[in-house]
């Protein structure tokens, strides 16, 4: 801090040169940047590229050494086999299960949260700040404590060992009323008081005027719920245990036990579990990324 | 108190009701009365589908987890007694067959914390900061940062091992390249398996913090820079002064979410290390899912929970205290001036 007062008043002659500088500095300086970061990353995903890479090699390339960034002989070989039919690790299975259960958590969170954030935005009731304030500070309460118990009253409803359990127990996102609230309580509010006038009641406002306006922050959180859901791990690894039940993450987890060293098939059942998501990224990413950071900026 | 409300409430539900369909004089009286009203049941109609999957599985749950924490819970057995505090007793108990590897897991999850929430916290800043001025291709980069993210845990855990493989890893084989030690078992011996651990939760998770970090970063106003910049402020200063505190309720919330992030540690371990070796990576998460979910000894995993959860509240608590100090206004105001 002194050292800043010290500089403010020494350098205020040097300020036209400093400037000077700074400028054909800037110029220089965004190339080495684009250089750096780019360098970075093409180290960054290259992973992702040897998972994809190691997934159209033989079982012999893939253990080869030294190894190889390029597949000698493409070989479809390992997607043939973790996608057979009547193995005991049913891939495509594991696919269709994710894709169900992800797809309806998704469409649960999306409905519920929306629904719930829509009064507690703009509605005045009594016990409004009571039921915001407990969903709320239920985002900083580790979802830990909630596994065992939930694992006991998903059993009494009969859910275990069924997509039901991974489908609804998650769907009570804190978070997406937290979000959807925070999206309405930012809308002009003079769209909904044209229609009250009109006489619309507060359902059809919601459904007619309010729902069309929120469709970025709708698709947003959908996208969210999906990705949250799909890459779920504990709780799918302990409450569905036949390999017919399981989603991807909690079958890949099956399949690295069941072929420790078949990199091979590993790297093949991984991408399995990565395209649809890698897909939606690269569709969709401005409304994954925008929704992360606007959690941060408003949390 | 409820009847008075419910009255008060009638009539703007009886005026409510018809509005659709009856004459405007009493739909309008109906509407100067209620811009800010509505029946007394209508918020809770809209809340009622999330309250009902929010008590359901995650108020109920946090109830009954307390419940079953003072009882000797065993799943499969049909008699769960009340012990009282006995599972809490059991866990403070040096000796007891429960403390030792509750608070191996807990040292294990508090060496993974202390190791990667710092490196969560600066590697992303500096990634954002970067990345925070406009050039071409910067989207394009900061979704590959990210991308790793989309990926869950399982995906990366598998990749990794796979990676970090002793024998056959590309990570040796580099390694080996550069003349450094080509045979290091990553996952299968400390302390290289917490290197393998932490490295592999920084690259996945780096380009989310990066991305909170860069909205952050550009909610600052310009102006505070060019005042700076104008007082003669290198950039060294400008990042301590402008930056740091312009960033100060960011900064608390990242670090919140990466503490409670890295100490729910739990799929890299089961996937990359198991655990392994003998007990050393088997984070707190892992045991209490083990212990209630694979041993069914459900009353001691959630008493281990609820230990758990106090420390994570102080330390968050801790965090929210750290943060709320009242500096930044102060050198907001000196760079100002």
């Amino acid at each position: 801090m002194s050292n800043f007062t010290k500089t403010k008043t020494t350098t205020t002659t040097t300020t036209t040169t400093v400037r000077a500088g700074a400028r054909a500095r800037r110029g220089s300086g965004s190339i080495t940047r684009v250089v750096v970061l780019g360098a970075i990353a093409i180290a960054f995903i290259s992973p992702i590229i040897f998972m994809i890479v190691t997934s159209l090699k033989t079982r012999a390339d893939a253990t080869a050494i030294p190894p190889s960034w390029i597949p000698n002989p493409i070989s479809l070989q390992a997607f043939a086999s973790i996608l057979a039919p009547g193995t005991a690790t049913p891939v495509l299975q594991w696919f269709a299960n994710s894709m169900v259960a992800a797809a309806l958590n998704a469409t649960l969170v999306v409905i519920t949260a929306s629904l719930a954030a829509y009064p507690l935005a703009r509605m005045q009731f009594r016990g409004k700040n009571f039921v915001f304030v407990i969903i709320v500070a239920t985002l900083l309460v580790p979802p830990v404590i909630l596994v065992i118990p939930n694992y006991l009253i998903v059993s009494e409803l009969g859910w275990l060992n069924s997509l039901v359990a991974i489908i609804i127990p998650t769907a009570a996102s804190a978070f997406g009323v937290f979000f959807m609230r925070q999206f309405f309580v930012g809308l002009p509010i003079e769209l909904e008081e044209a229609a009250r006038l009109d006489g619309a009641n507060r359902f059809v406002i919601f459904m007619q005027v309010v729902l069309p306006l929120a469709k970025p922050a709708l698709a947003t959180l959908a996208l969210l719920a999906f990705l949250g859901n799909w890459n779920d791990f504990l709780w799918p690894v302990y409450v569905l245990f036949s390999p017919e039940v399981q989603t991807l993450p909690a079958g890949l987890s099956t399949l690295q036990s069941a072929n420790a060293v078949r990199y091979d098939l590993l790297m093949a059942g991984a991408v399995v579990a990565s395209v649809p998501v890698l897909a939606l990224f690269i569709f969709l990413q401005r409304f994954i990324i925008e929704g992360v950071s606007r959690s941060g900026v408003k949390g | 108190m409820s009847t008075k409300v419910g009255e008060r409430a009638l009539p703007t539900g009886r005026a409510r009701r018809p509005s659709a369909s009856e004459p405007e004089s009493q739909n309008k009286r109906g509407m100067r009365a209620g811009t800010r009203q509505q029946g007394i049941a209508t918020p809770w109609l809209f809340l009622a589908p999330y309250l009902l999957l929010f008590g359901s599985f995650v108020i109920l749950p946090a109830v009954l987890g307390v419940w079953i924490s003072l009882h000797s819970w065993d799943y499969t057995l049909p008699n769960k007694p009340f012990v009282g505090l006995d599972n809490y007793v059991a866990l403070f108990s040096p000796g007891s067959t429960v403390s030792g590897p509750f608070w191996g897991s807990m040292r294990a999850t508090g060496i993974f914390t202390v190791l990667s929430v710092p490196l969560l916290l600066i590697v992303p800043l500096a990634v954002a900061l970067l990345m925070s001025k406009k050039f071409p291709g910067r989207d394009f980069l900061r979704a590959i940062y990210f991308a790793p993210y989309v990926l869950g845990v399982a995906v990366i855990s598998v990749l990794w091992r796979y990676l970090l493989d002793n024998n056959i890893g590309l990570v040796n084989h580099y390694l080996g390249l550069l003349g450094l030690p080509d045979d290091t078992a990553w996952t299968t011996t400390t302390p290289a398996a917490w290197v393998a651990l932490v490295g592999v939760t920084v690259w996945w998770t780096l380009g989310f913090n990066a991305v909170i970090y860069l909205a952050g970063l550009q909610d600052i106003p310009i102006e505070l820079y060019e005042a700076a910049r104008v007082d003669g402020a290198g950039p060294w200063l400008q990042f301590l002064h402008v930056t740091i505190p312009g960033l100060r309720p960011i900064l608390s919330f990242i670090t919140i979410i990466t503490l409670l992030a890295s100490a729910n540690m739990f799929g890299q371990s089961y996937l990359m290390t198991q655990g392994g070796p003998g007990r050393e990576t088997r984070t707190a998460i892992y045991q209490i899912a083990d212990t209630g979910l694979r041993n069914f000894q459900m009353g001691s995993a959630a008493a281990m929970s609820y230990v758990l959860t106090i420390f994570l509240m102080a330390i968050s608590a801790f965090v929210f205290y750290i943060f709320r100090e009242k500096q930044p206004k102060k050198l907001e105001r000196e760079v100002r001036s």
